[in-house]
């Protein structure tokens, strides 16, 4: 056991010095390919001031310019190195400001546009190449499959532009008289009855009944919309709550344990009745004075009491039902939130910050809402989300595709394996069959790829950032390439570099963890 | 009920195997892999728009190469010029709203608005200094193209040759190119694409796609490398080795026709990779540079005016999806035609008409 313990140190001490090694070979390259393709000098070419050649003597000696580029970049890495005793210095900007400042701004932003992407490309992403890889050469997966490679070439710059004309500009026009026309409404149903329809596939029969059930409800489903002016008004309310409360329950269900056993819907519905009476008495603790905690405590108390419940549902399988009613109950309690939100949604579009155009197609927040808008934990929240919504849609849409393409092969080759044929021959059901022998080890390989994508953000975002103007660090580095910024540069250049390091070392450690498999070959 | 259900499964999986094996009797590798590609229909269909495509650009602007002091020009039969300005051709064609240089190609038929089908002079209408429009997106495809051909070749010639020789010679060898290789790959391709594009986009697209491709081998590096590693461990290669082939011999006639599958799908890959690099490069103004013009350039100077004139937009996006789109489909096609376990669907009928033949006999 030590012996084991002892290896493993000394692999992740010798995995660490690569690492650190890596790093600092990555960045003695981008320093010298920087500063010999970068000229700071090239400002003054033009310049005909009386006092050019002191200013360009200034701006030598306090960018070291008389120094090489290779031995330049030791008295950068001096400040570096002194991070490792905590006085981690980066250096200055041109414009005098610390480096680390303009990083620390910087980065909770990148995060927050790349992290909700992320997770949406990977929830839509992965249950769309599940099922593809199910129903494989049916309708619905070559559909699929055209779309995400259509998606896969699309520059992301290109789907700004569309997004930013029809989701913003012509959205907040259509806002201003809200009613949708029978067309729209005619093709809006049926194109929702066709995805329902190839997604639940089945028999002939059985797709033409859903498709109509469907379309018929979807084209009910926005007339109602449309005539009750939702759009200016929007909420879910507590029917809406307990619909989409009880659907959870439901598919939670189906997925986890199967419907037939009862004592896990018991337990699941259970939580989603407590959602759904718990509408009124929550809406107390989400008042305007809330902040993330007060969101922390509902779902704590939903959680809670689902289960509290679901443990005395059965003394058999207590595990599973527990489970089964705390994920019903955290994803029904999320349209309380999104309902909450949207109670919002009507003083914050005829506030004169929004003046009835609530969809920006700039920046990452609306600077000139009133103080008190500002206060207001579910407005500012609102706000970010409504910027969130086009830059999140330009990224999940170009990463969607990978996450496909990659769960549809995952799982393709996952189920060609013995133990699939195994599982069938022991008489299993289809369910479990996919859900625990199939989808659990096709979802393996996601860790590295899912590590890999969040270190990739900056890299990433460089484009999305720049289209939508968020100040993140994409921006900060088309800035320090523009102004001719080596300390800038390096800075966002390193903490990418060693964010790509450290997320191929955790995916490595995960991977052992998640799969005993690597661990013994090992 | 269930278990009928599964033998019936079971004995098409037979009947499928005994058709797909049918099919390749008497084949050699090359020829499966051959057939296997040409049925996958996305891929052929890409196939012939991508050629279409090349041919098009090509020979309607031309070929130019070379650098700005020796430029080898020969002229496409499109007579209009990226480089020529005619304001008078913009005021020619005024669209409905008052924007000049309107498209002149109408595709619709006269029965339905009466105008007829027709090209005109500037079919995709011109900007606003009157240089044809049609000009400066085959251009523009023309550069995209040229980068991709170069990135794809430099980065599947040296990624396959580190890759090579780090897989097949192991030990430090392979742990110094591998460390080499993670050193390249922890920066972005983009981060290093606008570093070099801000030094050599100017000097004009081939050095910049030069440098690209230096810098884009790492991905197929590793997959070779793999690669190599499961082959040589093989006992053909043991066999090679006996009988006294060199290490030359057994990484050209042994190893590498076991791993072109893969360095080729990675290839295809990487090309389609790469024009979406160029395009976005040129877009944040770090790639091709005015007065020249790449696609990514066409679609940042044309995005504000999308309202006004949106086929300025449509167009060379248009240009740049077809391309990446049919390359991600050949790659896939590719993919499908090397992979042995692929199995191809086998149809109804073809069931049905084996299960017939199989009567008769």
């Amino acid at each position: 056991m030590a012996a084991v313990r002892l290896a493993l140190f000394a692999y992740i001490a010798r995995r660490l010095g690569m690492m650190l090694l890596i790093v600092f070979g990555a960045s003695f390259m981008a320093y010298n390919l920087e500063a010999i393709s970068s000229n700071p000098l090239q400002a003054f070419a033009e310049n005909t001031a009386k006092n050019k050649t002191y200013l360009m003597h200034q701006l030598i000696s306090q960018l070291n310019l008389d120094v090489p580029p290779p031995l330049r970049y030791f008295m950068w890495l001096r400040g570096v190195v002194a991070g490792l005793w905590g006085h981690l210095d980066l250096g200055m900007t041109r414009d005098h400001q610390p480096v680390l400042d303009s990083i620390a701004l910087a980065i909770p932003i990148t995060f927050r546009l790349v992290i909700a992407s992320t997770i949406l490309a990977i929830i839509l992403g992965i249950t769309i190449g599940m099922i593809t890889a199910i129903r494989q050469y049916s309708r619905f997966d070559y559909v699929m499959t055209f779309i995400s490679f259509l998606l896969f070439s699309l520059p992301v710059f290109w789907v700004a532009v569309l997004l930013k004309q029809y989701l913003a500009i012509d959205f907040n026009n259509f806002l201003e008289k809200p009613s949708i026309s029978l067309p729209f409404l005619i093709g809006f149903g049926l194109v929702a009855g066709l995805i329902m329809a190839s997604l639940i596939g089945g028999s002939r029969r059985r797709f033409y009944s859903v498709f109509l059930g469907v379309t018929l409800g979807a084209i009910g489903l926005m007339k109602l919309i449309s005539d009750t002016n939702w759009f200016i008004h929007p909420g879910i309310g507590i029917i809406g709550v307990g619909i989409f409360a009880f659907g959870f329950a439901i598919l939670v269900t189906q997925i986890s344990t199967g419907l037939e056993n009862r004592k896990s819907l018991t337990a699941a519905t259970s939580a989603a009745a407590i959602v759904t009476v718990g509408y009124y008495p929550l809406q107390l603790l989400m008042n305007s004075k809330s902040s993330f905690l007060n969101i922390l405590l509902v779902l704590v108390i939903t959680m809670g009491l689902s289960g509290l419940i679901a443990y005395f549902v059965d003394k058999i399988d207590r595990r599973t039902n527990i489970r089964t009613a705390l994920i019903t109950a955290l994803l029904g309690t999320l349209p309380l939130f999104l309902d909450r939100l949207m109670q919002e949604f009507g003083g914050y579009m005829t506030s004169d910050a929004v003046s009835n155009r609530p969809v920006p197609t700039l920046g990452q927040v609306n600077d000139l809402l009133s103080d008190q808008q500002k206060a207001n934990f579910w407005v500012s929240s609102l706000d970010g989300i409504m910027h969130l919504i086009l830059p999140t849609a330009a990224l999940t849409l170009i990463s969607f595709a990978g996450y496909v393409r990659f769960s549809r092969g995952s799982l393709l080759e996952v189920l060609n394996m013995d133990y699939i044929r195994t599982a069938r021959a022991k008489g299993l059901t289809e369910r479990t069959v996919i859900v625990r022998h199939g989808m659990r080890n096709a979802l393996l390989p996601l860790t590295t790829i899912l590590v890999n994508d969040f270190a990739g953000v900056i890299g990433g975002a460089i484009i999305t950032e720049g289209v939508f103007q968020w100040k993140g660090m994409g921006q900060l580095f088309n800035q320090s390439l523009n102004t001719y910024d080596l300390n800038l540069f390096m800075g966002v250049f390193v903490l990418s570099a060693f964010l790509t390091v450290l997320a191929n070392f955790v995916a490595d450690l995960l991977y052992g963890v998640v799969d005993p498999r690597i661990r013994i070959r090992k | 009920m269930a278990k009928s259900k599964q033998d019936l499964e079971k004995s098409s999986d037979k009947n499928e195997n005994e058709i797909a094996l049918r099919e390749t009797e008497g084949l050699s590798q090359g020829q499966i892999i051959r057939r296997r590609f040409f049925r996958h229909k996305g891929a052929m269909a890409s196939l012939v728009v991508l050629l279409g495509m090349f041919l098009f650009v090509f020979s309607a602007s031309g070929i130019h190469l070379g650098s700005a002091k020796q430029p080898i020009n020969i002229a496409g039969w499109w007579p209009h010029s990226f480089k020529e300005i005619d304001p008078e051709a913009a005021l020619k064609n005024v669209c409905s709203n008052g924007i000049t240089g309107c498209p002149t190609l109408d595709i619709l038929p006269s029965f339905i608005d009466g105008t007829g089908i027709k090209i005109g002079d500037h079919p995709l209408g011109t900007d606003i200094l009157g240089t044809d429009y049609l000009a400066l997106v085959t251009r523009g495809a023309e550069q995209s193209i040229l980068v991709m051909l170069i990135v794809g070749f430099l980065g599947v010639t040296l990624g396959t040759a580190i890759g090579a020789v780090a897989g097949f010679y192991g030990g430090v060898v392979d742990a110094i190119l591998m460390r080499v290789t993670d050193m390249f790959l922890v920066t972005p391709t983009l981060v290093i694409g606008a570093v070099i594009g801000f030094r050599f986009g100017n000097l004009g697209v081939v050095p910049l796609a030069l440098m690209l491709g230096f810098f884009a081998w790492m991905g197929l590096a590793r997959f070779v490398r793999t690669e190599f590693l499961t082959l040589r461990e093989r006992e053909f290669v043991d066999a090679a080795r006996v009988a006294g082939a060199s290490d030359r011999r057994i990484i050209f006639k042994h190893i590498l026709p076991n791993a072109i599958g893969i360095i080729i799908v990675s290839g295809t890959l990487l090309m389609s990779g790469a024009i979406l690099t160029e395009s976005a490069l040129s877009y944040l103004g770090f790639g091709v540079r005015l007065p020249d013009v790449s696609l990514g350039l066409l679609v940042s100077q044309y995005q504000d005016t999308f309202n006004v004139s949106p086929w300025m937009f449509w167009w060379p996006g248009f240009f740049i999806i077809t391309i990446a789109l049919s390359i991600n489909f050949i790659g896939d096609g590719l993919r499908d035609a090397f992979d042995p376990r692929q199995r191809r669907r086998i149809s109804a009928k073809e069931r049905a008409s084996a299960k017939e033949a199989k009567g008769r006999a």
